[in-house]
């Protein structure tokens, strides 16, 4: 997991004919933890996904080093299939790792298909995909949503653990975690306002 | 390689029957053998009219029942992250949309060349036209996987795209038909060499266009 390390630099994002934020630069190195706060609809999970690679931004780039696991509101298993089923698709992709099943209170629910577990157990339940993806930095978005305070303590000593191990952690939430070491990105410090149109370039107003 | 032989028996598993995207292949099955049943009934009891348009009927009611599985095909994976983390485990969509289209073809191509057999018993058509038919079947029906899985990506983010995939499908369909149970006429296989050919085009392209589309879908 070593010399694992994400940098963006000079980052716009769109969203139709708004722009959301820009001249966002950001370094997380092995290791650090990066939290990114924000009102709703400033692009959190845009950002999360533009880190992740699997959306372009309108300007600027992002330099990755090191595999990303996502981990955000669809937990990609399927919802017919017992949940041990589910699990063990991506296990037969990412090869044989610990899912922190114990850990997470899912040994009990391996045999239930997953359309009948609820929000928080789904949201477990990805966990388990993440760990066993081993990936050394991970884009968490919103990780919080339903879990129980139980499930949350759990999570974030996973996350700090993960980032003990020299790994990444970049968490886009508006819930705060307490995660020793973890530092802030306030998006809205990079949000595009109707009175800084300043830079014809790169104003919502010159992009219609 | 592993990583899509893993993911080749995800698909059958969720296409065939008991998987997870409503009966799979049984219903397609279902309803191309209750058209064969229902012409007879339409056309009447005339022996010779039967064996003579039967054949085109079979390709018609194959062709009808290549749509049934659209709107599921791919959609779902889309909406619930199966190609996010993929992407992010580096399996590209053009691997997983090429594996889709073999997974498709497998779970209605030869099924419904079986089902073949019936649906021929149904409409009195005799032991030639009926190996023209099952050659037929044989050399178009990965085409109409392939159209079908293109369709499937290229309509994945519209709502209502379980109507517009079968309405995209048919056009592009048509050379397929042409070529397959135009054969049936003449009696010969110079039509069915080129329905493979055609078949071959497109199940060439299918992994990329698809892939395409993915990547488009996803952007929004």
């Amino acid at each position: 997991m070593n010399a694992c390390r994400l940098a963006a630099s000079n980052l716009a994002c769109r969203k139709g004919d708004r722009l959301l934020f820009r001249r966002l630069d950001c370094a997380v190195e092995a290791g650090q933890a990066l939290q990114i706060t924000a009102p709703n609809g400033m692009g959190k999970s845009s950002l999360i996904r533009i880190l992740a690679g699997l959306a372009r931004p309108f300007a600027g780039a992002v330099e990755r080093n090191g595999a990303a696991g996502l981990l955000d509101e669809r937990p990609a298993l399927d919802e017919h299939r017992p949940l041990s089923n589910a699990l063990g698709f991506w296990r037969n992709l990412d090869g044989e790792q610990d899912q922190a099943l114990q850990e997470l209170g899912l040994k009990a629910l391996m045999e239930v298909p997953v359309r009948y577990l609820s929000t928080g157990q789904r949201k477990r339940a990805a966990f388990a995909r993440l760990m066993g993806q081993g990936a050394p930095i991970w884009l968490l978005d919103e990780p919080l949503n339903g879990l129980d305070t139980q499930a949350v303590t759990v999570c974030e000593a996973m996350v700090e653990r993960h980032c003990n191990k020299g790994g990444i952690a970049i968490i886009a939430s508006h819930q705060s975690m307490r995660i020793s070491g973890m530092t802030e990105l306030k998006l809205a410090d990079f949000a595009v306002t109707s009175s800084s149109a300043e830079d014809p370039a790169l104003s919502s107003e010159s992009v219609i | 390689m592993s990583a899509l032989w893993t993911i080749l028996r995800r698909d059958l598993a969720m296409l065939f029957p008991g998987g997870g995207r409503g009966g799979g292949s049984l219903l397609p099955l279902l309803f191309f053998l209750a058209v064969a049943m229902l012409y007879p009934f339409a056309v009447g009891p005339d022996a010779p009219l039967l064996a003579k348009t039967g054949g085109g009927v079979i390709w018609v009611a194959a062709l009808l029942a290549a749509i049934l599985p659209l709107d599921r095909l791919v959609a779902p994976d889309l909406e619930q992250g199966f190609f996010d983390q993929w992407a992010l485990r580096g399996i590209s969509e053009e691997a997983v949309i090429a594996i889709r289209v073999l997974a498709h073809w497998l779970s209605f191509g030869p099924p419904l060349m079986v089902a073949a057999l019936p649906a021929a018993a149904l409409l009195g058509i005799d032991g030639n036209a009926l190996r023209i038919v099952e050659i037929g079947l044989l050399a178009g029906t990965p085409g109409l996987a392939a159209i079908g899985v293109t369709i499937a990506s290229l309509t994945v983010g519209l709502k209502s795209g379980a109507a517009l995939s079968g309405l995209l499908l048919i056009p592009l369909a048509v050379p397929l038909l042409i070529f397959g149970a135009g054969s049936l006429s003449t009696g010969s296989e110079g039509g069915l060499a080129l329905t493979a050919a055609l078949s071959l085009v497109l199940v060439a392209i299918t992994p990329f266009a698809g892939g395409a589309a993915i990547r488009a879908a996803r952007e929004n």
